[in-house]
């Protein structure tokens, strides 16, 4: 991994500069997913009319949503192994089980997103569908770039690029989608494991 | 003037051809070299220096006397909001930035930044930014929240126009710049340092600016997850700050502040850097006391984070509160009290020469210890409920922000100003200028504080004859003229230099930081050979100390391959996706396809820019000439 990543470039480091550029980069989306849960958690059974939380929230299925998207890191984990080692079939086809797996999970988000639309819960409704769907809403989008991203680089493997530089593409990608796994494990525990029942 | 030839080799190039002019319009547009861009950086912030400062007249103007009506109350609400916004956001940051492109590299040993297009997109989106949130005063909607925009204030319901959505829209965007910025530059001085240039060799100004990006990385968030809320609120109808569906307007209060107090250490730390430059050049003697230099600049950045509410002594939100924030603030007394002491030992016993930027720095020092110790006095939380939102807080931070910061940018322009152009700038002049604002900001603010104490209240577009505000309100104004009469001079001295000036050597100051051991100006690849960094102050050790010193540097520079050096092609796209974030801000003001039409500018850049690759020529650096 790391002599892999010599042959890239030389830095004083060592570490490649997209890398390093991408754990600060994670270190400022840590404040901005922080403040956006500080404030559900602000607002949460602050709402003044329903629907409220425990009316509303599917864990199940959320639930089922979840395990989709951890085991989508699983894969990416696989892509970054096998390009590193690289085997560029099996990388293929890891970024591509990551990508229909984010698939997966968006397309629960948007049925979960409709289905509370329909039992009235909307935007300007209450406290609760503000903050949940900013919350949600922004973490959504997050995935919808990864998938965006994991497709482009997907793409790009049938490109002629030297397999180091190859491997740190993919593996500055597997950062991004990580830590918008971890981002979700967090939101999961405090919209529906502890927030369920306010 | 050093001389050079550049070598194409035909390289995989990307859908377009790459942009190679290097001169016109087009060069600077497409340029990727961080001293084209320092420059663009900095003519573009004093040009909004120039605005926010006619901002700051007519405000004047309009205070100088009781119940006049130089403008009307909505205008002067517009006034004082855009002034503390063009200031901060538009001139003082964006000025930093310069200082940070001009010199990190020099000043590390290093080519370029570690991402030359995305530091050509932060100047752009910054341009932009700037240029969409000033486009309001011509479609009649200036912002008026001020620059704090307090909930509920901004709400649709209070401020029903375009005015707030100006601003919301242009902060988000300024935004942008600086984190891309921030990231740029954490990388840069952590990767792209010279061999042996090791942290604790770096020079302090590289080391604020470390700071500095880590300081914007982690509090911009903040704002922009208000903003965020804010926009939603809006243009969505969300009701984060609406009172009436149990919203709370302090939320705003929070995430403003959680940004808005290390903001303050964003627009200082880079000044500390500068004047930690300045005196130990023209004292003759190294800076004093370095690594204590160093740790006190992280202590302040991280106790930054730990202070906000100190704004908010007046809120309400209890004594336990209070009382944490105000013993945290005082904290913060030591690590700064540490480095007055650093430069006043960094002067003493030194050869002093009091050349123009010496005597910004020396002001700084004085001016900035003011600022400090009325900055004591808000800690105090029951002293704080007194002052708060009175003038005394504005002659506060107009101490730290223009005795501190501007005094030190100042500096940092003549001080620089050689190096960037290969000229002198005018002494006489320059000792006018200084002494013109020296002065004319004193009396500016200094009477500030007395109409504070007497009870005199921020915000307030003018004030009654009886309450007896009028003396030294006439007096600040008057100062306040003075000190435009002296930046006045600065342009007259920067353009008389820029056509006249006197040519100079390398080293003009005797200095000590690498920069100065390159040609004035710096040809575009920097360093001929990348230097082998033997000490702190390199260049001074291989300058005066052993010849050994000299040798043992010379024998452990790089030696270049035959085919030349390496430098990065220009590219048009972080441009374009600087306008497609315009054209999408306005598309959020007035028409949704537009927005969308914006977002697919800015997407189609970015891949347009990632799948061009970063391309490069070669050069092969000749001798010098004089």
């Amino acid at each position: 991994m790391s002599h892999g990543a010599g042959h890239v470039e030389h830095t004083a480091t060592g570490i490649p500069n997209r890398k390093l550029a991408f754990w600060t980069f994670i270190a400022s989306e840590c404040m901005f997913f922080g403040s956006l849960i500080a404030t559900y958690l602000y607002y949460q059974g602050k709402s003044l009319v329903g629907p409220y939380p425990h009316e509303i929230l599917n864990i199940p299925l959320t639930t089922i949503s979840t395990f989709v998207l951890l085991m989508s890191s699983l894969a990416m984990a696989l892509a970054v192994f096998y390009s590193q080692r690289k085997e560029l079939a099996k990388t293929r086809l890891a970024l591509l089980a990551t990508i229909a797996m984010g698939l997966v999970f968006l397309g629960f988000q948007a049925y979960e997103f409709t289905h509370f639309y329909h039992e009235g819960l909307t935007l300007s409704q209450n406290l609760f569908g503000s903050t949940f769907f900013v919350l949600t809403g922004f973490h959504g989008t997050h995935v919808a770039i990864g998938v965006l991203w994991l497709t482009s680089v997907l793409l790009h493997t049938f490109r002629p690029v030297d397999p180091a530089r190859r491997a740190v593409d993919i593996e500055v990608a597997g950062l991004y989608w990580h830590f918008v796994d971890v981002v979700w494990i967090v939101i999961f525990t405090v919209i529906y494991l502890i927030g369920a029942s306010l | 003037m050093a001389t050079y030839q550049e070598v194409y080799h035909q390289e995989r190039a990307g859908i377009l051809p790459r942009p190679r002019s290097r001169r016109g319009i087009l060069s600077w547009i497409t340029t990727v070299d961080h001293k084209r861009i320092a420059v663009m950086y900095g003519v573009t912030a004093i040009i909004f220096f120039l605005i926010g400062g006619i901002e700051a007249l007519i405000i004047r103007a309009q205070l100088a006397a009781a119940n006049l009506s130089v403008v009307d109350a909505d205008t002067f609400n517009a006034l004082f909001t855009m002034h503390g916004t063009t200031m901060i956001f538009l001139a003082v940051m964006p000025l930093t930035a310069a200082f940070f492109n001009y010199l990190v590299p020099l000043m590390i040993g290093a080519r370029d930044v570690a991402f030359p297009r995305l530091n050509a997109f932060s100047y752009w989106v910054y341009l932009f930014g700037a240029i969409f949130i000033n486009v309001s005063w011509f479609v009649g909607a200036p912002p008026d929240g001020s620059w704090v925009g307090y909930a509920n204030l901004t709400s649709k319901s209070y401020s029903p126009g375009f005015n707030i959505d100006y601003w919301v829209m242009g902060l988000q965007i300024l935004g942008i710049a600086s984190l891309a910025a921030g990231f740029n530059f954490i990388v840069t001085i952590f990767n792209m340092r010279a061999p042996g240039m090791s942290m604790m060799r770096m020079p302090v100004f590289v080391w604020t600016t470390l700071v500095t990006q880590f300081l914007i990385v982690l509090s911009f968030p903040a704002i922009t997850v208000g903003l965020i809320l804010l926009m939603f609120d809006r243009m969505f109808g969300t009701n984060f700050y609406e009172v009436a569906a149990g919203g709370d307007v302090v939320l705003w209060q929070h995430l403003f502040w959680v940004f808005g107090h290390p903001e303050v250490y964003i627009l200082i730390l880079p000044a500390m850097g500068i004047v930690s430059e300045i005196l130990p050049t023209f004292s003759r003697k190294p800076l004093f006391g370095y690594p204590v230099m160093v740790f006190s600049t992280i202590l302040i950045g991280f106790l930054g984070f730990a202070v906000w509410t100190h704004h908010m002594f007046t809120v309400g939100l209890g004594p336990m509160v209070n009382s944490v924030f105000a013993l945290a603030t005082m904290t913060i007394a030591i690590p700064t009290g540490i480095k007055i002491f650093n430069w006043l030992s960094t002067l003493w016993g030194g050869s002093i020469r009091f050349t123009t930027p010496m005597l910004f720095a020396l002001g700084f020092l004085w001016m900035f210890m003011i600022g400090g110790f009325s900055g004591i006095m808000h800690s105090a939380a029951p002293s704080d409920m007194q002052q708060h939102d009175s003038y005394f807080v504005v002659a506060h931070f107009h101490y730290v922000l223009i005795g501190g910061a501007v005094f030190a940018l100042f500096a940092g322009l003549y001080y620089w100003f050689p190096k960037l152009t290969g000229k002198l700038m005018n002494e006489k002049l320059g000792k006018l200028n200084f002494w013109l604002m020296f002065v004319g900001f004193n009396i500016t603010f200094f009477p500030m504080h007395f109409l504070g104490l007497m009870g005199m209240p921020r915000r307030i577009y003018t004030y009654d004859a009886a309450l007896g505000l009028d003396f030294w309100n006439s007096v600040s104004t008057v100062g306040a003229y003075v000190l435009a009469v002296g930046v006045f001079v600065y342009l007259v001295n920067l353009a008389m230099s820029l056509a006249k000036g006197e040519r100079c050597e390398a080293d003009v100051w005797d200095a000590r930081t690498l920069e100065w051991s390159l040609p004035s100006p710096v040809p575009p690849y920097n360093f001929a050979r990348i230097p082998h960094i033997v000490a702190r102050d390199h260049f001074w050790h291989v300058k005066h100390e052993k010849s050994a010193a000299r040798e043992t540097a010379a024998s452990r520079e790089s030696h270049e391959d035959a085919h030349g050096i390496h430098m990065p092609d220009q590219s048009i796209f972080p441009f374009l996706a600087g306008v497609g974030m315009i054209v999408g801000a306005f598309g959020m003001l007035y028409s949704v396809p537009v927005a969308f039409v914006g977002l697919a500018i800015v997407v189609l850049s970015i891949f347009a820019w990632a799948f061009e690759g970063v391309g490069g020529y070669y050069i092969i650096p000749g001798g010098e000439e004089a």
